[in-house]
């Protein structure tokens, strides 16, 4: 379930985020993803070259995205499968829902899916009584919360085993009240034991899509857990919802892309499952789906193109930048207030929700530029927040107290003779004003600064005068 | 002595384009007689050497410029040991003191190595690793006081990394980075003198280090 | 217009082109058509018992058990073996596949099914399309020789990998798969498989068994 962005209260989420005692020891979990990550590219000495073939084969495909996506379509079609072109969120749902109306379906099983999470679909078929079930172990733990991803390979890094035990005894009642559920197992015995009923009982299976494949029509997703694996061959019918940029041409590109996404991610060479799907059951087949529909999404992707934030389109959603995010460390991903959380989020966000609702985030970051220095897709992240600013800027979306201070500072940064007085004489006003303690543990307008850290009184004089001094030089 | 002001990084960072040009148009033509610019910062020495090109990518001709005027420009001691080719330096200084890299300086100018190849050569001073020395300290320029809390956050963190590593003394190249570290550890109570890494090296630790009162009167 | 010109037309008119140029074409094509070989790592090459000792490494490394047996006749021993040792009850489906239906079970206490799973058999067998050497992967496609369902369904899944399929990357078995199937053609399903099912998603503890099997228990035929 998705609720509506609450982006704009970024500093507020963070604040409780912040406070929130029980968040900030489940967050600690979401560091461990940084040793594993570089153990794995350690690994393997053609961890950067394999980097930038990955870039090289996306960039290839988004320049030439429109006849990729003709090709695809061609051979979902030929497969015996079917293809539906959403513009937006609204019409994706309305798409899926109709797909459902056909079948008279009432449960229908989810694997994990980022876009199923963009386009709201959960509380769409919650709303029209059709029963929605993730079976992600992370995605069903935080189902029954009512609560978003945090993460978008972890979903549930935000809760504790207590958390789990307590929802799980909240929402299984049929079960014996006395059981053991205190060892992790017990909790995943419990998740496995129900979900099995609903994996088989389900009338559609809805996957999202790592990638698709032009090459053969084929669709093709990555777990762990074989839980959707088990949501799209058990049902009568498969949906595929994905977006556009999902698209790669040939299977060897798969190859080389499915070489870099699980390192990013988990650390692991290679994920449990690796499922390619093409198309419905044939003529000899003794399970799957009867009917396979690809519903293809835009949202806001084909305006990305061929601006300055198309190498986001190159995203293939292993959450290493969040893993290695400082900012990610301290808040988690609910705080960025949508789906899509840490660097990638506040990146792509404004793209998608447009940049009134979305520009706190990319305001929100140091720029240290670990992000871009793990993305396995090259993509130059802190670069691209930096574009938000600009565009916040130009449009005066940049709160009129940063303007004003910014305003005065370029007034002396761009004369030189002014800045050199204005400097000298700022420092001697703030060493009088210190009175010789050599700090400040408070001072009018550095508020920002001295709520929580002492501010350094300036020392001596400035580099240039005292060049001047000793160089002699008159100027 | 060049008529410089600053590198324009604020008004990049925030978003102010025409004034970050305007800065560095300046800068450049200020600088336009020197055969390297060299700053003790590797935010700086960042925003010259990688983004002054980036902000004219538009324009030919100042695109050029910039390129010609951003492969002169050099943080200090990857200068001294990567230009100049000094290996060692003559100082003393009695500690243990553990080297924060600041983000700017390592991710974008790759400084890692030099300035604790310089520091092993001080006499006297024995250089400990921090847990998560190469992790953002929470600074980022107009970040610490737009998100002071966050900034907060990660700062206090960094301390605690800092105290774990039972250095006595911390070193950075980067003033910015310096000053919010020392500005917690002080209000923490955490007795860690904070240094720039170039007044160890240089030798002239008998003045204040940072956030410290000055003991007696400067000329 | 529909959804489907109108965001084609989109993305033609973010890229600046109409869809009609002859070289964008020519290039999508040619590609499609001979897909280039991406960078293929060198942990999974050389001679191929080389590659079988790879395989063998990075299967173990991800969880899975490996037993080898010298010829095909051997497997319904190992396989008994396995689940006795297991204390897993002496029961099995399989697929159509000649190669292990047409085994000799009798001579194995084991009590055999055959044909998709309906989510009550805690043990089935399939047989490999292909394996990866680079990362102890398996291949397996659809079909009623080995039907998906054993791959997912049943509490322990063994599956027989002749060493003569094993080839050192994915794309070795891309062009297994195209020689196969044809050009620009799949099976309805391809798993690759590597190690057994688990979830980290309580509190990062890694729990094998997570919808998926519990175990996979390799039996390499025939390796040198």
């Amino acid at each position: 379930m998705t609720v509506a962005p609450t982006s704009t209260q970024f500093k507020d989420n963070a604040h409780e985020a912040l406070n929130d005692a029980r968040l900030q020891r489940a967050l600690v979990h979401a560091r461990n993803f940084i040793p594993r990550r570089s153990a794995a590219a350690e690994r393997m000495p053609e961890f950067e070259a394999l980097r930038d073939s990955a870039r090289d084969i996306k960039n290839h495909t988004l320049a030439h995205l429109d006849l990729y996506l003709e090709a695809y379509e061609k051979k979902v079609l030929e497969t015996g499968g079917h293809v539906h072109w959403a513009r937006d969120a609204e019409h994706a749902r309305k798409i899926f829902l109709d797909l459902c109306h056909a079948r008279g379906a009432k449960r229908v099983t989810k694997g994990k899916s980022m876009i199923s999470e963009e386009i709201g679909l959960n509380a769409a078929l919650e709303a029209d009584g059709v029963e929605a079930v993730e079976t992600d172990l992370g995605e069903y733990i935080i189902q029954l919360r009512g609560e978003a991803p945090s993460h978008i390979i972890a979903p549930a890094i935000h809760v504790t085993r207590d958390d789990v035990e307590a929802d799980f005894r909240k929402a299984h009642r049929d079960l014996p009240e006395s059981r053991d559920l205190s060892q992790p197992e017990q909790l995943l015995a419990e998740a496995r034991g129900i979900l099995r009923d609903k994996f088989l009982t389900a009338d559609i299976g809805v996957t999202g899509a790592n990638f698709l494949i032009a090459e053969t029509g084929t669709s093709v997703i990555v777990t762990n857990e074989g839980n959707g694996d088990l949501t799209q061959i058990l049902p009568k019918v498969h949906v595929v919802i994905a977006s556009l940029e999902k698209i790669v041409p040939t299977l060897d590109d798969a190859a080389q892309l499915l070489r870099v996404l699980a390192r990013s991610a988990t650390g692991q060479d290679m994920s449990v499952y690796t499922t390619l799907s093409t198309g419905p059951r044939r003529p000899g087949d003794v399970d799957g789906p009867e009917d396979y529909h690809v519903i293809l999404l835009d949202n806001g992707r084909s305006a990305m193109l061929g601006g300055p934030f198309e190498d986001m389109l190159r995203c293939i959603r292993c959450g290493a930048c969040m893993n290695h995010c400082p900012v990610y460390h301290q808040i988690g991903g609910h705080a960025y207030g949508w789906v899509y959380p840490g660097p990638m989020g506040a990146v792509l966000t404004p793209s998608l929700i447009g940049v009134a609702e979305g520009g706190q985030l990319p305001n929100a970051s140091t720029f240290c530029g670990r992000c871009e220095q793990v993305c396995p897709m090259r993509i130059p992240l802190p670069k691209m927040m930096r574009h938000w600013r600009e565009r916040e800027f130009e449009r005066h979306l940049t709160p009129a107290g940063a303007r004003y201070g910014l305003g005065v500072w370029a007034f002396f940064a761009r004369r030189p003779t002014l800045y050199r007085l204005a400097t000298q004489a700022a420092m001697r006003a703030l060493k009088l004003a210190s009175r010789n303690r050599g700090r400040f543990a408070s001072l009018p307008l550095a508020g920002g600064w001295t709520a929580h850290r002492d501010l350094a009184a300036p020392q001596g004089s400035t580099f240039q005068a005292q060049w001047r001094a000793r160089s002699g030089a008159t100027r | 002595m060049p008529t410089q002001t600053c590198c324009g990084q604020p008004a990049y960072n925030s978003g102010d384009r025409a004034t970050a040009r305007a800065i560095a148009r300046q800068t450049i033509l200020a600088f336009a007689d020197c055969d390297y610019i060299v700053a003790p910062s590797g935010s700086c020495s960042g925003m010259l050497a990688r983004h002054y090109p980036e902000l004219f990518d538009d324009e030919p001709d100042l695109s050029r410029e910039a390129l010609a005027f951003a492969a002169k420009c050099h943080e200090l001691v990857s200068f001294l040991v990567d230009v100049m080719g000094v290996s060692a330096v003559s100082a003393r200084y009695d500690g243990v003191a553990t080297y924060h890299d600041s983000c700017s300086g390592l991710r974008e100018l790759g400084v890692k190595t030099q300035p604790r190849q310089l520091l092993a050569s001080v006499e006297g001073l024995r250089l400990v690793e921090m847990q998560d020395s190469e992790v953002c300290c929470g600074f980022g320029g107009t970040f610490a006081v737009k998100y002071g809390e966050l900034s907060n956050s990660i700062v206090t963190e960094k301390s605690g990394k800092i105290e774990a590593s039972g250095a006595d003394t911390l070193l950075a190249g980067d003033l910015g980075c310096l000053m919010n570290m020392a500005g917690k550890m002080q209000r923490l109570g955490r007795n860690v003198k904070v240094r720039h890494v170039a007044e160890v090296l240089a030798g002239m630790t008998d003045m204040p280090a940072i956030g410290e009162p000055e003991t007696e009167p400067r000329k | 217009m529909s959804a489907r010109d109108e965001i084609l037309a989109n993305v033609r008119r973010s890229l600046h082109v109409g869809g009609e140029e002859a070289p964008r074409r020519a290039a999508v094509a040619a590609r499609l058509s001979q897909p280039p070989r991406g960078l293929i790592p060198a942990r999974g090459q050389g001679e191929p018992a080389r590659q079988i000792e790879t395989f063998k490494a990075e299967a173990l490394r991800a969880a899975a058990t490996l037993a080898q047996v010298a010829a095909a006749s051997e497997i319904p021993a190992e396989i008994a073996r396995y689940l006795r040792e297991a204390n897993l009850p002496a029961t099995l489906r399989i697929g159509a596949d000649p190669r292990l239906a047409g085994l000799d079970w009798a001579g194995t206490a084991v009590e055999m099914s055959h044909g998709p799973s309906d989510g009550h058999d805690i043990n089935a067998a399939s047989l490999a399309f292909a394996a990866v050497a680079e990362t102890g992967t398996l291949a397996l496609v659809s079909g009623a020789d080995n039907p998906t369902t054993l791959n997912f369904l049943p509490d322990n899944h063994i599956v027989v990998l002749f060493a003569a399929d094993v080839v050192g990357d994915l794309e070795s078995v891309f062009d297994r798969l195209r020689a196969k199937y044809g050009a620009g053609a799949a099976p309805r399903t391809l798993n690759f498989i590597t190690g057994p099912s688990r979830s980290a998603d309580i509190e990062q503890t890694l729990l094998y068994g997570a919808h998926g099997p519990r175990r996979l228990h390799i039996v390499l035929v025939g390796a040198p």
